[in-house]
């Protein structure tokens, strides 16, 4: 199993932040009787052995009563003793049990039962109907065997009272939304719907009374039967979605050590944190709320709030803003606005006023509803005019219109671009793509230029070493050894990439905003920028592509190390086959200019914008789609949030802001940035088969109406007609499957001509 | 004739009895975790998280 060859160490360097008791009892909810549940989100379970190891670690703790892994939804639930033994239990050691076995593990808000409760509503629903429907059906076929007279009319009235009670249960969910449509005005899919079962039940109801022949109980039931069908896979595909990218950790946190004039620190909630609050903020962790440094230096990581790829160094008096992650010293921070006020609240008004072309949005079938509604009631209208003008026989018009609304009554329209999207939804979730809805998938087929947030998106927002500048191996090997002993992301990557050396120091220690300092014998090394490692006054900052540390021994430089942010694997590619697929590409980005410049040469990508402000990437956005183009956002960071929002689709990392994944439409978990080409190309293939789908259904329509116009529609024929244009639709859908393993095996011949032609 | 006066209700009845065992299925969530489900199967034997605690 492939999954499960995590590396325990790995993990625990990677996650970086442990919880403190105190956060992990806040999360955990109080089940009465000294027990708590804690739920968490362990975004890496994959398979049975995952759910085994992870089951069998945290059992393992005596005061846990019971673990439970949900595969589905990522998560593991645990319920535990609040007291052990006299003393309180520390729940955060739950955390650290999980992710010594190999597995991340982060806390997550439970606000989830909502939207659980509307599925297993439908799904309730879907057996009711599924019942009703099965048990007509059983009568009808007895009733088309033959069955007359009196044997008949008991048929039909008993088909009459299982039908009742299933409709008015399981077709309240169209009726609602039908009802809410007209209200405003407006018609959707549910419209149709919802007229023909009532009418048709209406219909059967008074033939059964005076006798009649035919009643339609079974294709009113039936018809009701399939569409929750459609609408509970949509549902489900929804909810997946929404699971899957609730489960992720979150970035903004949760709580803070706020110290009191006495010295005394205390944890409290984000929400809780007033201006004027001393906030002390360790290395490692993200600033909570807007504020002033009133004691410390440090360097932040401000790539999530703006996009700078390089850390900014702070001291006493620099103002912060949340969001931002403190790399190297402690601080003690003064909060200068409230949680709600804070940078993030700024954005999210950003984002409100953005919302662009998504809010105007009208989905494929509800405007397929507009157009098909008017006409086949219109139809409906004139046979029962007609037969009743010609004829003089109005029960027999009246007949006529039922057979002509239920003939064409959206059955396969209902179920052609749900399913279609469901197994479109399913293709891109193994592909590691979460699609929160059925729209992003039609508007994703319709755009034209992807436009690129760089830091995090096209980048991993990591440094890279690039280039050694150095006349002796040793002096890199002690570089490397001493960069061991910071956090500061420059000096992690040197570490990382000169491998590991055992070099002992006498006394080391880190100076905020410069770099280490380390005595070995009587000689003194320091790694950092070069003022700091030559001890120069510092000049002015370069405007290069590449951050530089220095490595000197005594005050005289020994080693330059060059930086660059690494990109994310898959990037040249993917944009060389959104070129190959015809649509523009441009870079949006906070970074500065020369930054993106370079990242742009290297890509190949047209049009390359840095220094912009969330609200200047909103207008840029909107500009393009003034232009005329249909504008799809790929974006991470908090400053990318209103553009996400603005732009006619979105996309972000899952390892992007709390509020950037909110904004948009689809999250990838994948390192990989081949995600973005294939999820255009799943969406426009997908938005193929659903035009193929309304085709078949006109078509069915076509052949089908003047049968129930010429009032030769039995309910057999009905019924039959009904099942079968179903049943294609929902076959060409799966379809999606096949086209996929075609054109998989087309992309790298188009990619290798791509770059081929890009070379020439 | 005579037979579908018991005949019916017995079909209503067993329907009845699918419809009522989905409906318990669902309340008591064994649709939570479908993935889940399908691999627990497969183990030798599930941890015992309830029976061994003291």
């Amino acid at each position: 199993m492939t999954c499960c060859t995590m590396d325990a160490n790995g993990v625990l360097a990677m996650s970086g932040t442990s919880f403190s008791a105190e956060e992990v009892a806040l999360a955990s909810r109080s089940l009465g009787s000294g027990l708590k549940q804690l739920d968490l989100s362990v975004p890496g379970v994959h398979c049975g052995a995952c759910i085994m190891t992870i089951e069998r670690a945290v059992s393992k703790l005596s005061f846990v009563r019971e673990a439970r892994v949900n595969l589905t939804s990522r998560r593991v639930s645990c319920v535990y003793a609040e007291q052990s033994d006299g003393h309180a239990t520390d729940a955060a050691e739950i955390i650290s049990t999980i992710m010594s076995v190999g597995y991340r593990a982060h806390l997550f808000a439970p606000i989830a039962s909502e939207n659980d409760k509307i599925r297993n509503q439908l799904l309730l629903a879907v057996g009711v109907a599924g019942f009703a429907a099965a048990n007509i059906m059983l009568l009808s076929v007895s009733v088309w065997s033959g069955a007359d007279a009196a044997t008949r009319d008991m048929f039909h009235w008993i088909s009459a009272m299982i039908a009742a009670p299933a409709l008015v249960y399981a077709g309240r969910f169209f009726f609602q939304s039908a009802w809410n449509a007209l209200r405003h005005g407006r018609t959707n899919m549910d419209v149709p719907i919802s007229l023909a079962v009532t009418l048709s039940y209406a219909v059967s109801l008074w033939e059964t009374m005076h006798h009649g022949e035919h009643a339609w109980f079974d294709a009113t039931v039936s018809l009701l039967f399939f569409l929750l069908i459609g609408r509970t896979l949509d549902h489900i595909m929804r909810e997946k979605a929404r699971a899957a990218i609730n489960g992720l950790a979150r970035i903004s946190p949760r709580g803070a050590m706020v110290v009191a004039n006495d010295g005394s620190r205390r944890y409290v909630a984000v929400e809780d944190i007033a201006v004027g609050d001393q906030i002390a903020i360790a290395a490692g962790d993200r600033i909570p709320v807007d504020g002033i440094v009133s004691r410390g230096e440090s360097d932040l990581d401000l790539s999530i709030v703006t996009g700078e790829s390089n850390p900014v160094s702070v001291c006493s008096g620099a103002t912060v803003s949340s969001g931002a992650m403190n790399l190297t010293g402690s601080l003690i921070i003064q909060a200068t606005k409230l949680a709600k006020n804070s940078l993030l609240a700024e954005i999210i008004t950003l984002m409100e006023a953005a919302e662009g072309g998504r809010a105007r949005y009208r989905r494929i079938a509800d405007r397929a509803a507009a157009l098909y509604s008017p006409v086949v009631h219109l139809l409906a209208l004139l046979s029962f005019l007609g037969w009743g003008l010609m004829g003089g026989d109005w029960k027999q018009a009246m007949l006529v219109a039922v057979a002509v609304l239920i003939i064409t009554c959206p059955c396969a329209l209902g179920l052609a671009v749900p399913v279609v999207q469901v197994v479109a939804a399913g293709e891109l979730f193994r592909k590691g793509v979460m699609v929160k809805d059925g729209s992003a998938l039609e508007r994703l087929a319709e755009v034209d230029t992807v436009a690129f947030d760089k830091t995090g998106t096209l980048t991993i927002g990591s440094p890279r070493l690039v280039e050694t500048i150095a006349e002796d191996a040793g002096e890199v090997a002690l570089a490397a050894a001493l960069a061991l002993h910071s956090k500061h992301p420059l000096s992690q990557a040197l570490a990382h990439s000169c491998g590991q050396t055992e070099i002992s120091f006498d006394h080391i220690s880190e100076i905020a905003g410069g770099g280490l300092v380390a005595r070995r014998g009587d000689v003194l090394y320091r790694l950092g920028n070069a003022a700091f490692a030559c001890e120069q006054a510092p000049g002015p900052s370069s405007d290069s592509a590449r951050s530089e540390v220095v490595f000197s021994k005594d005050g005289t430089m020994k080693a330059r190390f060059l930086f660059e942010d690494a990109m994310r694997p898959g990037a040249e590619d993917a944009i060389a086959k959104l070129h190959a697929k015809g649509l523009a590409t441009s870079i949006v980005s906070g970074d500065r200019q020369s930054v993106v410049d370079s990242v742009a040469g290297k890509l190949g990508v047209d049009r390359a914008v840095g220094r912009l402000s969330p609200k200047q990437k909103v207008d840029e956005c909107r500009m393009l789609s003034e232009g005329g183009h249909k504008v799809f956002m790929v974006g991470d960071g908090i400053n990318d949030a209103p553009a996400l929002a603005a732009a006619h689709v979105s996309m972000a990392p899952a390892t992007a802001s709390d509020i950037g994944r909110q904004a948009a439409d689809l999250v990838f978990f994948t390192e990989h940035l081949a995600v973005v080409p294939d999820a255009i190309q799943i969406a426009r293939d997908s938005a193929m088969l659903i035009r193929q789908n309304f085709a078949l259904a006109i078509g069915y329509n076509v052949l089908a109406v003047p049968i129930a116009i010429a009032g030769l529609a039995t309910p057999l024929i009905a019924a039959v007609a009904m099942s079968t244009s179903s049943i294609i639709v929902v076959t060409n859908a799966l379809r999606l499957g096949v086209l996929r393993a075609k054109s998989a095996s087309q992309p790298s011949v188009r990619s290798t001509f791509a770059k081929e032609a890009r070379i020439a | 004739m005579n037979m579908l006066i018991y005949l019916i209700p017995i079909a209503l009845f067993m329907g009845g009895i699918g419809l009522a065992a989905f409906l318990w299925s669902l309340k008591s969530g064994q649709y939570d975790d479908l993935q889940g489900a399908a691999w627990r199967i497969l183990a030798d034997d599930g941890p015992d998280t309830t029976d061994t605690k003291p």
